[in-house]
C-alpha cells in the first residue's frame, strides 16, 4: 500500500536525484578518461625518437638548448607533463596587465563585472613547436570548427539517407523496395570514404564537372565530403532503423492501436516509431566517434583545412602540443557524446534505470 | 482405418531416420549458409583472392617494382573509352596510350595490375592476422572477465571502457609512428633489432598487426563477457559443476562452444574495418613501405592526380571495395546461419 501511495512528485524528483548521480559518477569517469588519453599520449610521443626541433640539417647545439629551455622541453618528462596539464585545467584569474601571448593564450575568457579588468581565463594548450607564430588555441579556433561542419554535415546526410530507407524497407517488408534498400546498406557499409571519395571525384568532379573536385567553403564543396563520410554510417542507421521497427510492429500496443481503428500512419508516426528510435539513438555515440575520427581521412582526400591534416603533420613533425591538443579535443567530443546518448537512452525509454 | 495403422509406423521410423542422423549445430549452420546466394558470392571472391595473394607471382604479368620510365602513366584504349576525360596523345590529349599494360601504368611507369594483385597480399594478410589477433586477445579476455565475475569483471571492463575512448584511428597513427621511428634504424640492437629485421622482410606490415591488434580486441572481449554471463548460469555448468569439474574445463568445453557462434560472426564483420584501417594508413604513409603495394597507398597517389589519371585511383579503389564487400556479406550469411535470431539486429 505503501508504494501505491507515494505522491507522484516524489518519484519526480527520486527520478531527477538518479539522473544527477548517473551524469556525475559518469562525468567522473570521463576525468579518468580523459587523464589516461593524455598521459598515454604525453609519454608515448616523448618516447618516439626525435623532437620538434629535429630539422634535416640540424641546429647548433646552442640553438637547440636554448629552444628546448624555452619550451621547457629540458625539464624531466614527468615535470613537463604536470605543467602542460596545469596550464590546461586550472582556470586563472587575470587583471588588465594581462597580454596575450604564444605562451598565453587561453581558449575560454570570461570577463568579471567586478575589478580591473579582470577575467577568468581557461584551458592553454600552449603554442606550436614548428609553427612559431601560432598557438594551439588558434589552430584550433582556425580548424576545428571546419571539421565539426564536416562532421555535422556527414551526420545529417547518414541520419536523412537512414532513417527514411530503414522505415520504408521495414512497412514495405520483403517488397523489391526492401531487398534493394538492404543491398544498398550492405553496399554502403562496404564503401569506406577511402574508396567512395575517389569514385566520388572522377564521377562528379573530373567527368561530369558538376562538383568541384576538392577545397573547402562554398555549398558546392562540401556535398561530395559529407556524402562520401556520411554514407557508409545511412547504411548502418538503415539496417538498424528497419530491424528495430520491425520488431516493435509485432508487439501487443501496436496491436491495439490498429484495432482502435487507427490509420496506419498514426500507428507508424505516434506509437511505432519513438520506440523503434531507442536502438538508433544508442548507436550515435559510436557513430558520432566514427564520423569525428572518419573527418580525418575526408580532409586529407578532399584538401579540406580542417584538424585532421594538421594533426597527420604534426605527428611526423613531433609538434608535441600540437598532438596533444588534438588528441584530448578529439577525446573530450568521443566521451561527450557518449555521455549524452547514455542520457537520452534513459530519456526516450523510462524503463531504463541510471545505475 | 487399415491403410492409417499401417502408414503410421513408416511414419514414425522415418522420423527416427532423421533424428539419428545426427545434425550437428554447425551442419545446420553449412546448410542454411549453403542456401544463401550472396554469402556464397562473398566467399568465392574471397577465395579467388586469397588465390590471387598466395599465387600473386605467377598471376601478375610483372613484378610489381619494375619501372618502365618511357611509359608513365601509359593507359590502355579499353580504359581510355570508360574514362571519357582522359583524351589520348594521337587525339590532341595528354595519356600516352599503349596496350602493354591491361589496367594502366602508375606515375613511375608501373603495372597497375600487377601492383594491384600484389595488394591483395597486404589486404587479406591484416584482414587474417586482425581477426585472429582480436580473438586472441579478446576471447580470453571476456572469458575470464564472464566467467569470474565481481570485481574482477569490474575490473577488466573498466579496462575495455578505458581502450574504447581512446580515438582510435588517432592512437593507431600514434602508435605507427613510434614503432616506425624506434625500432627501424641503426641504432637498433636485440628484440628491437629482431623486430625491425621482421618488418623489413614484411614490408612493414608487422607493425601495422601490432598497432590494428591493441586497438581492435575491445569488441570481441565485450561480446564474450556478455555470452559468458548468459551462459554460465545456464542449469548444463551448474550440472558440470556439480560434477566436480575443473573451472578451465567448464570455460573451454562447455562454455567457449556454446558462445562460439557469435564471436566467428563479430570477428567476420569487423575484418572489413581492418582492411580499411591499413587502407587509411597506407594513405597517409604510415602503413606499408614502398615499393610494396598496397591498396590504400595505390589509391593515394592515384588520387594525387586524380584530375588527370582518374584509373590510377578507381582501379585499387574498385580491388578494396570488392574485397570489403565479400567480407561483408559473408559475415552477414554467417550471422543468419549461426544464429537465425540475429538476423536483422544490429
Amino acid at each position: 500500500m505503501e508504494g501505491v501511495s507515494v505522491p507522484l512528485h516524489n518519484c519526480l524528483i527520486r527520478k531527477i536525484d538518479q539522473m544527477l548521480a548517473f551524469v556525475l559518477r559518469r562525468s567522473m569517469w570521463m576525468l579518468v578518461v580523459l587523464f589516461a588519453v593524455s598521459i598515454v599520449t604525453f609519454f608515448l610521443l616523448r618516447a618516439v625518437p626525435g623532437g620538434p626541433f629535429n630539422t634535416e640539417r640540424g641546429l647548433p647545439p646552442g640553438v637547440l638548448e636554448n629552444l628546448e629551455a624555452k619550451y621547457g622541453l629540458d625539464d624531466p618528462p614527468l615535470i613537463q607533463y604536470v605543467n602542460y596539464i596545469v596550464d590546461i585545467t586550472i582556470p586563472r584569474l587575470t587583471d588588465g596587465s594581462f597580454r596575450r601571448s604564444f605562451s598565453e593564450d587561453y581558449l575560454i575568457n570570461i570577463d568579471l563585472p567586478f575589478g580591473d579588468e579582470r577575467a577568468l581565463r581557461w584551458m592553454n594548450f600552449g603554442p606550436s613547436l614548428r609553427q612559431r607564430s601560432r598557438t594551439v588555441n588558434s589552430i584550433f579556433q582556425d580548424n576545428l570548427p571546419i571539421s565539426i561542419e564536416l562532421g555535422f554535415a556527414a551526420l545529417a546526410v547518414a541520419l536523412a539517407i537512414g532513417i527514411p530507407l530503414g522505415v520504408i524497407a521495414a512497412l514495405k517488408r520483403n517488397s523489391w523496395f526492401d531487398y534493394s534498400s538492404m543491398g544498398v546498406a550492405i553496399l554502403g557499409v562496404s564503401v569506406p570514404t577511402i574508396v567512395l571519395a575517389p569514385i566520388l571525384q572522377w564521377i562528379f568532379g573530373v567527368e561530369l564537372k558538376i562538383l568541384p573536385v576538392s577545397g573547402w567553403g562554398s555549398p558546392e564543396q562540401a556535398i561530395m565530403p559529407s556524402f562520401a563520410l556520411g554514407f557508409a554510417q545511412s547504411a548502418l542507421i538503415a539496417r538498424l532503423t528497419r530491424a528495430s521497427l520491425l520488431q516493435i510492429m509485432h508487439e501487443d500496443y501496436i496491436r491495439t492501436a490498429r484495432a482502435k481503428g487507427l490509420s496506419e500512419r498514426v500507428v507508424v508516426a505516434k506509437h511505432a516509431l519513438k520506440n523503434a528510435m531507442i536502438p538508433v539513438v544508442t548507436i550515435l555515440g559510436p557513430l558520432a566517434a566514427a564520423l569525428l575520427t572518419g573527418t580525418f581521412v575526408t580532409e586529407v582526400i578532399f584538401g579540406i583545412p580542417g584538424m585532421g591534416k594538421f594533426f597527420v603533420q604534426s605527428i611526423t613533425n613531433r609538434d608535441y602540443t600540437v598532438v596533444m591538443g588534438t588528441v584530448l579535443m578529439y577525446a573530450v567530443f568521443l566521451v561527450l557524446a557518449n555521455l549524452l546518448v547514455d542520457i537520452t537512452y534513459a530519456w526516450i525509454d523510462p524503463r531504463i534505470r541510471y545505475d | 482405418m487399415a491403410t492409417t495403422t499401417q502408414q503410421a509406423p513408416t511414419n514414425v521410423v522415418q522420423i527416427h531416420k532423421a533424428q539419428s542422423k545426427g545434425e550437428s549445430l554447425w551442419y545446420d549452420a553449412w546448410k542454411r549458409l549453403r542456401r544463401n546466394r550472396f554469402a556464397l558470392i562473398g566467399a568465392v571472391i574471397i577465395l579467388l583472392n586469397v588465390i590471387m595473394a598466395v599465387f600473386a607471382p605467377q598471376i601478375a604479368p610483372q613484378d610489381f617494382r619494375k619501372q618502365d620510365l618511357l611509359l608513365n602513366n601509359a593507359t590502355p584504349r579499353w580504359v581510355l573509352n570508360i574514362f571519357p576525360s582522359m583524351v589520348a596523345s594521337d587525339e590532341g590529349g595528354y595519356v600516352t596510350v599503349s596496350n602493354k599494360f591491361i589496367l594502366g601504368a602508375d606515375n613511375l611507369g608501373r603495372d597497375l595490375f600487377s601492383r594491384i594483385v600484389y595488394g591483395s597480399r597486404v589486404s587479406l594478410l591484416v584482414a587474417f592476422v586482425g581477426a585472429t589477433v582480436s580473438v586472441l586477445i579478446g576471447v580470453p579476455f571476456g572469458l575470464l572477465s564472464g566467467y569470474l565475475g565481481g570485481r574482477v569483471d569490474n575490473g577488466m571492463m573498466r579496462f575495455v571502457d578505458l581502450m574504447y575512448a581512446f580515438p582510435a584511428l588517432l592512437f593507431i597513427i600514434l602508435l605507427m609512428s613510434f614503432f616506425r621511428a624506434s625500432f627501424v634504424g641503426q641504432n637498433a640492437t636485440g628484440i628491437t633489432k629482431t623486430l625491425s629485421d621482421i618488418d623489413a622482410a614484411s614490408g612493414g606490415m608487422i607493425f601495422i598487426f601490432i598497432g590494428i591488434g591493441l586497438t581492435s580486441w575491445m569488441r570481441i572481449a565485450r561480446l564474450t563477457r556478455g555470452q559468458t554471463l548468459a551462459t554460465r548460469e545456464a542449469e548444463y555448468i551448474t550440472a558440470a559443476r556439480s560434477m566436480g569439474t575443473t573451472t578451465p574445463t567448464i570455460i573451454y568445453q562447455h562454455i567457449l562452444p556454446n558462445i562460439l557462434g557469435p564471436i566467428i560472426v563479430t570477428a567476420t564483420l569487423t575484418i572489413p574495418v581492418y582492411i580499411s584501417f591499413e587502407a587509411f594508413l597506407s594513405f597517409i604513409g604510415l602503413g606499408v613501405n614502398p615499393p610494396t603495394p598496397s591498396w590504400g597507398a595505390m589509391i593515394s597517389e592515384g588520387a594525387a592526380n586524380i584530375r588527370s589519371f582518374p584509373n590510377q585511383a578507381v582501379f585499387p579503389a574498385l580491388a578494396l571495395f570488392l574485397v570489403m564487400f565479400a567480407f561483408n556479406f559473408l559475415g552477414d550469411g554467417l550471422r543468419d546461419a549461426l544464429d537465425p535470431r540475429m538476423r536483422g539486429v544490429d
